[in-house]
């Protein structure tokens, strides 16, 4: 059986090109980036070469990209960094309801300890309002973090409208860019951004490395304390063979980012079609146009997610769910409640990502696997027959 | 890949006794107050014999599985029989569930005892 990986969103296998860049680092160039011998420079100058590739992929300059372990470390460095670097100005945060968890447990943590958090709640499709954000503001706010795009329904945030208006205050903006870094274009430029965490394994490079983009001439609070790597605003040794490998993959994706994203979109609306038209009851989650190219959301009525996800994996077919039965607390997804999805319908949703490998048969074995799995399952659920 | 058994993979994929049953002697309808996930049992029985058991289920993994196999444990059985099986012989019957998946069985359980419940007051009220 042909298994068919569609949870990019989750994470991607790594290129072989980005395997092959990291190898020398474990064995031969294995130097502290942070010693002055000629294996310590190596390895040194191969993390200046990766900051540099990344730095030109969202237009930021090469000094303004920290190295961290990921996508969580980038975004609790910047949400508690910024809070506590600019605590005599203020203690207001904002935010939005359908953010990574890794930035609204970092604003519950400073909750707790004196921090006022407003979370501002999204339209039916995800999308927070750049006025809302504008109402929000009052004298005590330091710091604004919205997302670049959803990771669950794949919407993508007027980023740009947001930091204009935070930018106009003196605001500090942050955007968590985790799922469209390398997939989409990221400029820090042209989103008005302070502030953007990015992680390496969502865009075939490693797990276990992140950046952080802090804008030049922006205060904050260091994350992790020790040696005096990153300027002193990171410490810790420098993972070499991670930062060679993210650096490695957001030059590939640099070079096929616009052809894949088009590509992926084209196969991303045949699958929510061919979903929408062949299955009853069924219904798109998330924004239809201002969408992640590689993000299908849908919900299926009457039919349990995890029942829908086991059915699937038993075919080969990887996905993932925001089913209340799913998850370790029982409650379903926070962005499915946000845009306002009754609980009976958030049970009934799947996440299809698409990726590199992702073909057109996939797309077609799904639209005939999916139909007949819904099917078997709707047969023994007891609220289709009734309402239907 | 879940942390489900063999046994209950096996019940979730060729589940035992789905459907309803037309003039049954005793239903159960339960809805789950953990994650919103409902079952249906309908009983057909004869002089106290349960002869028939089948279920509707609206729920994950574990819910469709224990309900499948709370069915085969109360076929023929007698009411009295049947009303003593609990959450935790259901799941021991299917090699045993993730503690957070406990809960699923004990919806199972309830939808017994009701359909019990259910099959009684329709004989004292035929008596
Ligand atoms: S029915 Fe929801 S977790 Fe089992």
């Amino acid at each position: 059986m042909k298994r068919i990986y569609m949870d990019h969103a989750a994470t991607t296998p790594v290129d072989p090109e980005v395997v092959a860049a990291m190898l020398p680092f474990f064995t031969e160039n294995y130097g502290n980036a942070s010693s002055m011998h000629a294996f310590g420079q190596e390895a040194r100058q191969a993390i200046e070469q990766a900051r540099e590739s990344i730095a030109l992929l969202i237009g930021a300059k090469p000094d303004e990209i920290i190295f961290t372990s990921g996508g969580t470390e980038s975004d609790n460095f910047a949400v508690k960094g910024i809070a506590y670097a600019r605590k005599d100005k203020g203690n207001h945060i904002i935010t939005s309801a359908v953010e990574h968890h890794a930035v609204l447990e970092p604003c519950h943590f400073l909750e707790k300890n004196g921090f006022q958090v407003t979370v501002l709640p999204v339209d039916e499709t995800g999308l927070v309002d750049p006025v809302d954000v504008k109402k929000a503001i009052t004298d005590k706010t330091t710091l604004i973090s919205i997302m670049h795009a959803n990771n669950e329904i794949g919407t993508i945030e007027p980023v740009r409208e947001i930091g204009a208006i935070a930018r106009e205050c003196g605001i500090a903006f942050h955007t968590d860019a985790v799922q469209t870094f390398g997939r989409i274009p990221v400029n820090v430029a042209d989103l008005n951004v302070d502030l953007l965490s990015a992680s390496g394994h969502k865009l075939y490079g490693p797990k276990g490395v992140g950046i952080l983009y802090i804008r030049k001439g922006t205060r904050i609070v260091p994350f992790m304390h020790g040696g005096e790597q990153e300027k002193n605003r990171r410490a810790s040794t420098y993972n070499v063979p991670g930062i060679v490998g993210m650096g490695k993959a957001a030059e590939l994706a640099g070079e096929h980012m616009e052809r894949e994203a088009a590509r992926l979109t084209s196969l991303r609306d045949r699958m929510i079609r061919g979903i929408l038209d062949g299955i009853d009851h069924s219904r798109l989650n998330g924004h239809p146009v201002l969408r992640l190219p590689n993000n299908v959301n849908v919900s299926l009525e009457y039919v349990e997610g995890e029942s829908m996800l086991l059915s699937l994996d038993m075919e080969g077919i990887a996905c993932s769910t925001g089913s209340a039965c799913s998850s370790q607390s029982l409650e379903p997804s926070h962005v499915l409640r946000a845009i306002g999805l009754p609980h009976e319908i958030a049970h009934g949703s799947l996440r299809f990502s698409m990726g590199r490998v992702t073909s057109d048969d996939d797309v077609d074995t799904v639209l005939t696997v999916l139909p007949r799995i819904v099917d078997r399952l709707r047969a023994m659920s007891p609220l289709y027959g009734k309402k239907h | 890949m879940t942390g489900y058994s063999d046994k209950v993979m096996e019940h979730f994929r060729n589940p035992r006794n789905v459907g309803d049953i037309e003039n049954p002697d005793g239903v159960g309808k339960v809805g789950n107050p953990v994650c919103g996930d409902i079952m249906e049992l309908y009983l057909k029985v004869e002089n106290d014999v349960i002869v028939d058991a089948r279920f509707k289920t609206f729920g994950c993994g574990a819910a469709i599985a224990t309900s499948s196999m709370v069915t085969e444990l109360i076929r023929n059985k007698t009411i009295e029989e049947a009303s003593k099986i609990s959450n935790r012989a259901v799941a021991e019957a299917l090699g045993g569930l993730p503690p957070i998946k406990m809960h699923c069985s004990v919806l199972a359980e309830e939808a017994l005892s009701r359909a019990i419940d259910d099959y009684r007051s329709r004989k004292k009220i035929a008596a």
